[in-house]
């Protein structure tokens, strides 16, 4: 092996990949990443159990589900944004307003999709569709809604001017959890809305 | 901390135990004294020990379960519990040894022994390792709690629907299972993340991945494992809790669920979780076993990669629990020949054992003798293993006592004895003090002839047709015997265990002190003083080898391993951050105060979770609420730990 180099100077404190918390949010991201592998199982199980009658004559909403999936990738964007100028060397507002736009799209999404809910004839006690369609979006919306408070805790930390381009591992952390909801998300659409309506013959 | 810094080449100074910098670092690192320190420290030592001491109380309740449900069973036709009592009995058994017990034992030596092993001063986030053990407490309590409101659960540790259904079982008895191994799943998870995180990142500088100690692959590769299974049980949990008490159908058949969901979702977890148990505790084995045969471990390389390729396996063997279930051809097919491939590389580590054995030189010290009854437990349960690995034997085996003989050497074997004797090993390193040889002995024959005596026969109880978790059975139809030896063999293991903890109670006040080094081991922690001082190491060690105290005699290392001279890193609590793969410098760390956010945090939940179980909605969001605000400021950027940017003042 190479012999260590004694007179580089290493980086003091949490930066970017080499703050151990990057390095836990992505444990976190394995092991809940995990859950939703196992609960698209628990869907694609019970639905291999029964024929196309499994589910219901009206199949859960375009209408809403569509813009909804548009506005969660809007604040992805929005996010990654706020995290380049931060890490490019802008500090506090800049940075505070994308993320708070971030947040403003992922209260959006929660609001159409307790609408949605509200208007479907669907119960969690109307059968296994009705009980695994309520529990994937219930439980996404629950990472959802965590990662809202981690992006409100971001937005005021940047306005306080906590972060610079070199203490930015909070941000690129949070960030970071922001993107996997989005790809869950994704996920979880594809699953409940589109392959219902993927025809096999 | 005055003056924030962005970078610092750190300087590198010779320094002992006895140095000024390491009193400016037992100051820096120490836990204040009284109740407010004893909830807040975040020493992995301190955390450590507690683990060691949880578990073990649980292993006594466990045991003490065991010991109710072998006098019932010791004569036929017996009254001394009713069936339902005799269901909550092995339901709890089961549950306390597998979840309360087998596993936070080995995070209680993992905890203690990672910074030490690699050479660092603290686990990745020692915050959070506080939290585990807090809400490892809580969840145990939980579930104990059930104890008090008389709803123990009582469908057994696999607890299959529809039997855990409201319908079949109206009371709390499930909801605190439900409710108790979710909350649990939290501490398991958070735990494995800091031992990932600790092992990829907190490793002394020149200790390369093919440099660290076998236990930190047995307990990082597990914790991968539990990153990834944990989930699946939780889900489980989830939706049988939602079933009960929200109509929901996911395990009932007459509204479209699948009783059988609750199997694959369980199994997935439980079947990778038997690795979980042992890998750790194998570790610890090939760690420590060379001590005593005076030579390396034979085929390190070979273990490392056993182990790894065992707990990959182990994620394609579920359905060996489900052969009876009438599942497809094919699965049974593929999952019994995974079911097969999985002993390679099991036995890859015992070869290596017994090549460690036979080429060394034994030193048959009381933890030899654990370790050696742990081999041969090992050979035993690994072999009556491959037995149920095949579908036709299964199909007669399953739910006889075959199946619990060959669950309990599995996991006594390769768990408790592989513990028993580590214990041995590293209580000097923890205590100061060595245990009694002599009485270490002692408790060894007894608890291995009263193991034996106790499981052996059980074999045959299941061939001769005896199933499991039945509360009595009528006399003559020829189990009467073996049950009878079975039972005393259950309290000759029992009296084996309490001289055990005698010796350990004996050595804590009169055991011979210990010094550094007692077992003239290999690896770093045998550097520091026994026990070591909070801030483990004056500088932070380099290696150079996998042996770094075994170099002079083995000539194996390139240069020379350092730990009286390296950098003192002292400006706050600090450590050293590496490169994941190849040890090398990456970054200097501020590591967090003692804290009372984790114990604060675990009582919200608790809060939370009471409310649950209850239906007191108020509580449940109060203590949801309550956990929020505490990971908010748990998680509030500090410039002492170098969060925040230096401007903002």
């Amino acid at each position: 092996m190479t012999a260590i180099d004694q007179s580089r100077g290493l980086p003091v404190g949490s930066m970017g990949r080499r703050a151990n918390g990057w390095w836990g949010m992505i444990t976190l991201i394995a092991t809940e990443g995990a859950l939703f592998v196992y609960l698209l199982f628990s869907y694609f199980y019970i639905a291999v159990q029964h024929g196309r009658e499994w589910l219901p004559p009206d199949l859960p909403s375009l209408s809403l589900s569509i813009p909804n999936t548009v506005i969660l990738l809007v604040s992805g964007v929005a996010v990654w944004r706020g995290e380049s100028l931060l890490i490019a060397g802008r500090r506090g507002p800049i940075v505070a307003i994308h993320i708070l736009a971030a947040l403003v799209l992922g209260l959006a999404f929660i609001s159409l999709e307790g609408w949605e809910w509200s208007m479907e004839k669907l119960t969690p006690a109307s059968g296994s569709f009705g009980s695994l369609y309520f529990m994937l979006g219930a439980l996404h919306l629950a990472h959802l809604v965590i990662g809202a408070l981690i992006l409100a805790a971001l937005a005021l930390w940047s306005a306080l001017g906590y972060f610079d381009a070199r203490r930015s591992a909070p941000v690129s952390i949070g960030a970071l959890y922001w993107y996997f909801v989005i790809v869950v998300w994704l996920a979880v659409f594809f699953t409940l809305y589109i392959t219902p309506r993927l025809s096999l013959g | 901390m005055t003056v924030a810094e962005y970078d610092r080449v750190p300087e590198r100074v010779d320094s002992g135990y006895e140095s000024a910098l390491a009193h400016s670092l037992e100051e820096t690192w120490e836990t204040k004294p009284g109740l407010y320190g004893w909830i807040s420290t975040v020493d992995h030592k301190e955390i450590g020990v507690r683990y060691l001491v949880t578990a073990f109380a649980f292993l006594v309740a466990g045991g003490v379960e065991a010991l109710i449900m072998r006098v019932q069973l010791a004569r036929p036709n017996q009254n001394l519990v009713a069936p339902e009592t005799y269901n909550e009995l092995f339901s709890l058994h089961g549950i306390t040894m597998i979840f309360l017990y087998a596993l936070p034992i080995l995070s209680g030596f993992s905890n203690y022994l990672f910074p030490l092993v690699l050479g660092s001063r603290d686990m990745a986030f020692p915050r959070l390792n506080a939290f585990s053990y807090w809400i490892y407490l809580a969840s145990g309590l939980f579930m104990y709690g059930s104890i008090l409101a008389t709803a123990v659960p009582n469908d057994g540790w696999y607890n299959f629907a529809p039997y855990s259904l409201r319908q079949f079982n109206p009371g709390l008895n499930m909801d605190f299972y439900a409710l108790g191994m979710i909350f649990l799943g939290i501490s398991t998870t958070v735990g494995s993340a800091n031992f990932v995180v600790t092992f990829l990142r907190m490793r002394a500088p020149g200790m390369s991945i093919n440099r660290v100690p076998i236990l930190t692959w047995g307990t990082t590769t597990i914790s991968v494992g539990n990153l990834l299974a944990v989930p699946a049980v939780s889900l489980a949990f989830l939706f049988l809790w939602t079933d009960r008490q929200f109509g929901t159908h996911f395990y009932t058949p007459e509204s479209g669920g699948h009783p059988l969901l609750w199997q694959h979702l369980f199994w997935i977890y439980a079947h990778p979780w038997v690795y979980v148990v042992v890998l750790p505790a194998m570790g610890m084995v090939s760690d420590a076993l060379p001590f005593f045969c005076r030579r390396p471990l034979v085929g390190y390389v070979a273990v490392v990669l056993g182990t790894i390729t065992t707990m990959t396996l182990g994620f394609g063997v579920w359905l060996h629990h489900m052969f009876a279930t009438g599942i497809p051809f094919l699965a049974l097919a593929f999952f019994s020949g995974a079911s097969f491939v999985i002993t390679i590389p099991s036995a890859v580590a015992v070869l290596s054992w017994v090549a460690t054995i036979w080429t060394g030189r034994p030193v048959t010290t009381a933890a030899f003798h654990f370790f050696a009854g742990f081999i041969a437990l090992f050979v035993i349960g690994g072999v009556s293993g491959v037995m149920t690995a095949s579908v036709p034997s299964d199909l007669q085996l399953t739910e006889t006592y075959f199946i619990v003989a060959h669950i309990h050497y599995v996991l006594i074997g390769i768990n408790v004895f592989a513990v028993l004797g580590a214990l041995h090993v590293w209580f000097p390193k923890m205590s100061g003090r060595m245990m009694s040889e002599t009485l270490g002995k002692i408790s060894f024959w007894i608890i291995f002839i009263g193991f034996n005596v106790a499981f052996l026969p059980m074999h045959l109880t299941g061939l001769w047709g005896m199933p499991r978790r039945i509360y009595t059975y009528p006399a003559g139809v020829g189990w009467d015997t073996l049950n009878m030896i079975t039972s005393v063999g259950a309290f000759i293991l029992a009296i084996g265990v309490i001289v055990y903890f005698a010796n350990v109670v004996i050595s804590l006040r009169s055991g011979r002190i210990a010094g550094p080094n007692p077992w003239d081991g290999p690896t770093l922690e045998w550097t520091t003083p026994s026990p070591p001082p909070p801030y483990n190491f004056p500088v932070i060690p380099q290696v150079a080898s996998r042996h770094p105290l075994w170099e002079s005699r083995l000539h194996d290392s390139v240069g020379e391993s350092q730990w009286r001279r390296g950098m003192p890193l002292d400006k706050g609590k600090e450590a050293l951050a590496t490169t994941a793969l190849d040890g090398l410098p990456d970054a200097i760390l501020k590591m967090p105060e003692d804290s009372p956010a984790p114990f604060i945090v675990t009582l919200a939940m608790t809060a939370g979770f009471v409310g649950l179980l209850l239906q007191i909605w108020w509580l449940a969001g109060v203590g949801a609420a309550a956990t929020l605000a505490g990971l908010l400021i748990w998680l509030w950027p500090e410039r002492e730990l170098a969060q925040r940017a230096e401007a903002a003042r």
